[in-house]
């Protein structure tokens, strides 16, 4: 399994109020925590770690530009 | 000299004046170091017929807390070495771990370390390093070829062309060796490892923890319990029975402390308190604060000077990884140098002990230093990404496997090793080529029992695997249905063993061609034709 770096998510916008929601009412450090139980969560859910480890590094590399 | 004042002393053997009166000597192996490692290295190859010196700054063994933990693989070659049965009957054996978090009366982790059952020794025994010395030292006065000399101190020493020239300091001499082959087996500070100026590259981690070894009378299970975050004082602890009614503590103290305060009793008390409860009666056996590092030299084999155990490379103890590390190093080299002693294999078969020890190293390395990571988070982000992964554990089985608070020590394989034969035929099961040999029960006895010191075949179905001069087969017969399936086998199918007990190389249906091959690939031979 490789990262998926083409369109595949049809519901996109639904995606986004979710992650955005998940925030709602949460300070700072608590939306902080909640993001790492969601990479966890996520991240057992696709399983793969050759596939992960490319994904933190597109994630890194992507907000250093 | 090393200074002995302020060391407590387990058992005291003195200083051991030389037989020759001669200003020097030439050997054939000298072992500076009689700690775990060069003692069961002086054993392995006493045990082989050869001529070996030990010598130990100390004169007596320490008593101090050093290693508790000693794995399966650890027992099985202490096995191979004679004292497997009474370190078995000493230690405390266990085999399983409970992670707490915040002091929740359940864990929120559990791990079996022995998942295949029906092996002669179990996961993992707990006994103080003391008693193992002194064993491995029972044992070695019986053979008169090796000789332990105590509060002899190698002070200088000077690679030569085909040896090594080691000056000695003694009580009341100086003296120098002339010996072939020098190993190093004098423990993380080596000595030699600073006489002859090498690096040592790695990571030292900025956290302080506090050994407790304390008796006292208390039914608890005999298991490994780690606590995250617990209400009593320090961000972590584990607790590990010893023999003896001793229990070792361990309290994670952070980085910014008073070391010497530390280890006062009326502050470690709050510790101890908290974890045992208010009512406890226990009394202080061993106090000490520790920092640790993970680190390893750039080579093992530096010409005639082989080093092995902490001398070579350290890790931190979550994990119990660092004098069973050694325990591998010292399986692994002890038969490559007693061939190469005896010219039966060019020195060259040792650059595989360097390759070899180096990928268990790097592995045990790997280990420790994300078990560290894990308990001692770098940073804001990794603090709170821990707290997830401990928040989640307690309500998701699927976060528990993230949870680390060590990984115990496994025998590793030697991946990619020169002296392995890649596998042709599928196996569907067992041990590859490089990895030990899995235990099984066989016959009135266990299956590790029947190899080591020799090269060996395993041979499944009897009378399958082709005849080899000089090579005893194993024959494991049809009805030993759990050896069977624990190496994938087949009617014909056979493994190539190693002295070391690890796979050289496996076959369906071996031909005499292939299995000479092999062995001669393993022992470091050209492949001759």
């Amino acid at each position: 399994m490789s990262l998926i770096l083409t369109r595949n998510a049809p519901a996109a916008d639904d995606i986004y109020e979710a992650i955005i929601r998940m925030h709602d009412g949460l300070s700072d450090e608590e939306s902080a925590r909640a993001n790492a139980r969601l990479i966890l969560i996520l991240a057992n859910h696709i399983g793969d770690a050759s596939t992960i480890k490319e994904a933190t590094t597109l994630a890194r590399s992507a907000g250093a530009r | 000299m090393m200074r002995t004042d302020n060391i407590p002393v387990w058992k005291d053997y003195g200083y051991a004046p030389r037989k020759s009166k001669a200003p020097g000597e030439t050997l054939e192996t000298l072992i500076v170091g009689g700690g775990p490692i060069g003692l069961a290295l002086a054993l392995d190859l006493g045990r082989k017929g050869r001529d070996v010196v030990v010598i130990n700054a100390l004169p007596f063994i320490a008593r101090g807390s050093k290693a508790i933990c000693f794995s399966k693989r650890s027992l099985e070659i202490y096995d191979r070495l004679g004292v497997g049965g009474r370190l078995l009957k000493k230690g405390v054996v266990w085999e399983k771990g409970k992670v707490f978090w915040k002091g929740g009366a359940e864990p929120i982790y559990e791990f079996d370390l022995l998942p295949i059952k029906d092996q002669k020794f179990p996961a993992f025994i707990n006994i103080q390093q003391y008693y193992v010395e002194e064993y491995l030292i029972d044992e070695i006065a019986r053979y008169p070829n090796i000789d332990i000399r105590w509060r002899h101190e190698a002070v200088a020493v000077t690679p030569r062309g085909d040896g090594v020239l080691v000056e000695i300091e003694t009580p009341d001499e100086r003296y120098w060796i002339e010996t072939r082959y020098l190993l190093a087996c004098d423990g993380a500070k080596s000595p030699v490892r600073t006489m002859l100026g090498l690096d040592f590259e790695g990571r030292v981690f900025e956290d302080n923890f506090l050994i407790a070894d304390v008796k006292f009378r208390d039914e608890r299970p005999t298991e490994r319990w780690f606590h995250f975050d617990p209400p009593w004082p320090g961000a972590s602890s584990l607790v590990h029975k010893q023999p003896d009614g001793v229990w070792r503590l361990d309290f994670q103290l952070g980085w910014n402390i008073d070391k010497k305060e530390a280890v006062k009793p009326q502050n470690v008390d709050p510790f101890v308190r908290g974890l045992l409860g208010p009512d406890v009666e226990f009394e202080y056996e061993w106090l000490s604060v520790y920092t640790f590092q993970c680190r390893r030299l750039a080579r093992f084999v530096h010409d005639r000077v082989i080093f092995a155990g902490d001398a070579a490379h350290l890790v931190s103890p979550f994990g119990a990884r660092g004098c069973n590390g050694g325990m591998q190093d010292v399986d692994n080299l002890a038969w490559k140098l007693d061939r190469v002693l005896n010219g039966a294999s060019p020195p060259a078969l040792l650059e595989s002990y360097n390759s070899e020890a180096i990928t268990v190293a790097d592995v045990n390395i790997m280990h420790s230093t994300r078990s560290t990571d894990f308990m001692t988070p770098k940073s804001g982000m990794a603090s709170i990404f821990r707290d997830a992964v401990l928040e989640l554990a307690r309500a998701h089985d699927f976060a528990r496997p993230f949870v680390n608070s060590g990984r115990l020590s496994q025998a590793a394989p030697y991946a990619n090793s020169p002296l392995s034969t890649p596998d042709a035929d599928g196996f569907a099961a067992g041990p590859e080529p490089g990895a030990p040999l899995i235990d099984a029960p066989l016959g009135d006895g266990w299956l590790l029992e029947k190899f080591g010191e020799t090269f060996k075949i395993l041979a499944f179905g009897g009378g399958a695997a082709p005849e080899i001069a000089g090579i005893d087969v194993v024959a494991v017969p049809a009805g030993a249905a759990v050896a069977r399936g624990r190496y994938g086998a087949e009617d014909g199918a056979a493994y190539l063993v190693r002295p070391d007990q690890h796979v050289a190389a496996r076959w369906k249906r071996p031909n005499a061609e292939a299995v000479n091959a092999a062995l001669a690939r393993a022992q470091g031979l050209e492949i001759r034709r």
